[in-house]
């Protein structure tokens, strides 16, 4: 087994640690503000100002962290429609506690970047009233474990207005809720509460991977006229990617979103399939690494969407290797995997040369910090089922 | 406390109840302007939030003691002794604050929330408790543990990320901390009821009565589990007092983000008194709060206390208050220091011998080094401890994880031929 190293640092409120993919430069900008990146106004030759007052648009291909793509996403689409609106604690003078919406209040101001009462139902309830005056809300939930408050609002309320007034009412609101653990944080800042949201219908799931469809990935739920609840692996906000910032293709407003319900091939492959979403992507691309290393070959498919699932793509997938994983770091009783494994196991059947397997998180409240290693499904744990299923 | 002794409670200045400091943090957080596309201003007027209107107040920030015609009988029993003590424990607590605060900075710990600052408050009213009287902290109240004879250490087994609790709520009437913001005012709620059922409630008895305390933060009260705890105290007269502890600030956000009036004005529409208190005044927080208890003990129902004070640092250890509050706010803050106004205050009457001084220091240094090492020495839990107390009794989804989480972990031991990862 890896030898695996526990951060000694996390973030909370306020702020990030060294952790996982962390470099200390990441941590002292985030946890000090002091160096003059966070700030930085991205500018770009050639780059056109909205109005004067704006900084220049970005454009072009460039490096950035999963945080900065997100912001610059939430920056265009706050650009492209003034309907569009920020709300969440702590999301304007600080930025948000993760700095995802750094720099916006400045730039669009107090009525559209908006820091709210301490209060998640409150946030949500006000956002889906927004959502009925023709507004376009992107809520923050500060942590994953905090958007309990707001649970009710969600399930009970924006899920179920569409459905109530046969379709008269449309609820664009998006939920952004950083999740996920390996941060080395205390309790309630590392859950992955996906399939609570999943297992009602009339929200849309889905959870971005890396900088570039964090950058794609926001602005199609922005645009989406379904309620996203939109989850960010707080564990890789600070990984760092080629984005190119031109390449977005949206659906109209009150059309389909264009590609948020579809999964992607993330590295082809041929003898095991691999699903992932979120933090795990990055883990089974490892993985696939490893693999390949000792002459096996991976096909590793982000999910990208939990609700709906692309089945289709998974299963086509299946259908050449006839072996499948999935893994998350949710809990796998009643999880995103079992549903994998039952829809595979209906459309792929004589394909399969071994049962689905499930890497996850178990049926424990996340546990502290100091063993979260030994909860999370890494390298070692995926490797292993790769080699359960292959020894079918 | 003690009963003997020099009295506490010799006022030296004419009866007043208004504050004698100037106006609280005026213009708010001196950031850079953003655009407004209307005139909501910020409720900073002298009656909003952050104002220090109403507030009671025995010693002023200079140290002078104030009379005042309801609240001086609440501490009229105490003695320098008594004060003595006080001031030790504020001392201590912010030592241990200083201490786990350098213990992150070195990565022994996950995280902390600082009490700085906020040491009056806390230890005034948790002074006027009772042995048999309950608390629901949120989770930087290290100052009313540390009066309920917590061993302090135990506060950071949460922050080191070794438990998600750490030491047993009903051996101190201490609950655990609790990090989903005001959840657990709902809990001190219920807790006040069970309480009144047991007939523990205006018996007369010093050593049965009890009452219910509950501390969250300005930011706290937006939330609705606080307002239902409001809601479902006032029409249970249940023996509770919500201590709120107004520190200006949840995280970035000014208290005129949650509310345009000061907080403690919400709780008569409630049909719950209030009163508002300097909470860096730790004799008039000890007088407000043994007020409200012994309302709550004797059957008179709760009371909200709202203690106006100054989150002296950063919201946590991974908070840079720089980004969204001036030095010039901080710095008048330090100059109300709660610690030094109790001390001025014993200086000026004499009553602060040199050798207690040289005690506690002695005595706080001995707790920093106390606290570095238990903290160190607080190992990690064994992987399998996960599994650990998920139910109180089998179950079967657990004991199958359990195994086959135990039967994996073996199997790479085998295989390293009995190296530990
Ligand atoms: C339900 C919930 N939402 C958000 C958070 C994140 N959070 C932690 S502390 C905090 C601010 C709390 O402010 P306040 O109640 O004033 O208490 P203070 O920290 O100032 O003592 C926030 C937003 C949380 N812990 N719980
Ligand atoms: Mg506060």
């Amino acid at each position: 087994m890896t030898t695996t190293t526990h951060a000694p640092f996390v973030r909370e409120p306020g702020g990030v640690s060294r952790s996982h993919g962390t470099s200390s430069a990441d941590f002292a900008r985030v946890l000090g503000g002091t160096t003059s990146e966070s700030s930085e106004a991205v500018t770009l030759a050639g780059a056109t100002p909205l109005v004067p007052a704006h900084p220049a648009e970005p454009t072009g291909t460039q490096r950035l962290t999963f945080a900065k793509a997100l912001n610059l996403g939430l920056r265009r689409a706050l650009a492209d429609d003034d309907k569009v609106l920020l709300m969440g604690e702590d999301i304007g003078r600080l930025g948000g506690v993760f700095r995802v919406t750094d720099g916006l209040l400045a730039e669009f101001g107090e009525d559209r970047v908006v820091d709210t009462p301490l209060a998640e139902s409150g946030i949500v309830g006000t956002a889906i009233g927004l959502a009925l005056r023709g507004y376009r809300p992107v809520v923050e939930i500060q942590f994953d474990g905090f958007v309990f408050p707001a649970f009710d609002q969600i399930t009970t309320q924006l899920a179920k207005m569409h459905y109530r007034s046969r379709g008269r009412l449309s609820l664009p609101v998006v939920i952004r809720i950083p999740y996920g653990g390996a941060i080395g944080a205390i309790e309630h800042h590392s859950e992955s509460p996906e399939v609570l949201f999943a297992h009602t219908a009339g929200l849309r799931v889905v959870s971005p991977s890396n900088p570039a469809e964090a950058y794609a990935m926001i602005q199609q739920a922005v645009a989406s006229p379904d309620p996203v609840i939109f989850f960010e692996p707080k564990g890789r906000y600070w990984d760092k990617a080629d984005v190119d910032l031109d390449t977005v293709t949206l659906a109209p407003h009150g059309a389909a979103p264009t590609g948020l319900d579809r999964a992607r091939i993330a590295r082809p492959g041929t003898d095991v399939t691999v699903v992932a979403y979120g933090p795990t992507v990055t883990t089974a691309l490892k993985a696939a690494d490893a693999a390949a290393a000792e002459g096996t070959s991976l096909e590793v498919i982000d999910l990208r969407s939990v609700s709906p699932l692309d089945t289709e793509t998974i299963a086509a997938s299946v259908r050449r290797t006839g072996r499948c994983i999935v893994v998350h770091e949710a809990p796998v009783v009643h999880g995103t995997g079992a549903e994998v494994a039952a829809r595979i196991t209906e459309e792929c059947f004589y394909h399969l040369q071994a049962p689905v397997l499930r890497v996850g998180g178990f049926h424990a409240p996340y546990p502290v910090a100091k063993i979260e290693h030994d909860y999370l499904p890494g390298l070692d744990r995926l490797l292993d089922a790769v080699q359960r299923s292959l020894a079918f | 406390m003690s009963q003997t002794g020099t009295p506490a409670d010799a006022p030296r200045t004419a009866v007043s109840t208004a504050p004698q400091s100037p106006a609280a943090t005026p213009g708010g957080p001196a950031a850079a302007p953003v655009p407004t596309t209307d005139g909501r201003a910020a409720a900073h007027s002298s009656s909003g939030p952050l104002s220090d209107g109403g507030l009671v107040q025995l010693l002023t920030p200079d140290g002078e003691r104030v009379a005042h015609p309801e609240y001086d009988r609440y501490v009229a029993h105490l003695s320098d002794e008594d004060l003595r003590q006080m001031l030790r424990d504020m001392v201590l607590v912010r030592r241990f604050d200083t201490e786990a605060t350098a213990l992150q900075r070195q990565g022994e710990l996950a995280l902390f929330a600082q009490s700085l600052g906020q040491e009056a408050a806390q230890v005034g009213s948790g002074r006027a408790l009772r042995p048999q009287d309950h608390v629901f902290p949120s989770y930087r109240e290290h100052g009313v543990a540390h009066v309920r004879g917590l061993e302090l250490t135990d506060l950071l087994r949460l922050f080191r990320g070794v438990d998600h609790g750490g030491w047993d709520p009903t051996s101190h009437g201490f609950h655990l901390y609790t990090l989903v913001i005001g959840s657990h005012t709902l809990h001190a709620t219920g807790y006040a009821m069970g309480v009144q059922r047991d007939g523990a409630v205006g018996t007369g008895d010093p050593e049965r009565d009890t009452a219910v305390i509950a501390y969250f933060g300005d930011g706290a009260t937006a939330q609705g589990d606080v307002s239902e705890s409001l809601v479902f105290a006032g029409v249970n007269q249940a023996p509770l007092v919500l201590f709120c502890q107004n520190n200006q600030w949840a995280i970035s956000e000014p208290t005129t983000r949650q509310a345009r009036v000061p907080l403690a004005a919400r709780a008569p529409g409630f049909g719950i008194p209030a009163v508002r208190v300097d909470g860096n005044d730790v004799l008039a927080s000890y007088a407000v709060t043994a007020q409200a208890l012994e309302r709550a003990r004797t059957g008179g129902g709760p009371t909200f206390v709202e203690a106006f004070t100054y989150r002296m640092g950063a919201h946590t250890t991974s908070d840079d208050p720089t980004r969204y509050r001036a030095a010039e706010q901080e710095a008048l803050w330090r100059r109300r220091d709660p610690i030094d106004r109790l001390r001025t205050y014993l200086v000026a009457r004499g009553a602060l011998p040199d050798e207690f001084v040289a005690s506690l220091t002695a005595e706080a240094d001995a707790l920093g080094e106390h606290v570095r090492t238990q903290v160190r020495a607080m190992g990690r839990p064994s992987a399998a401890s996960m599994f650990e107390h998920v139910y109180a009794t089998p179950h079967a989804t657990v004991e199958a994880e359990r195994a086959w989480f135990e039967s994996y972990e073996s199997s790479f031991l085998d295989r390293a031929e009995g190296s530990p990862r």
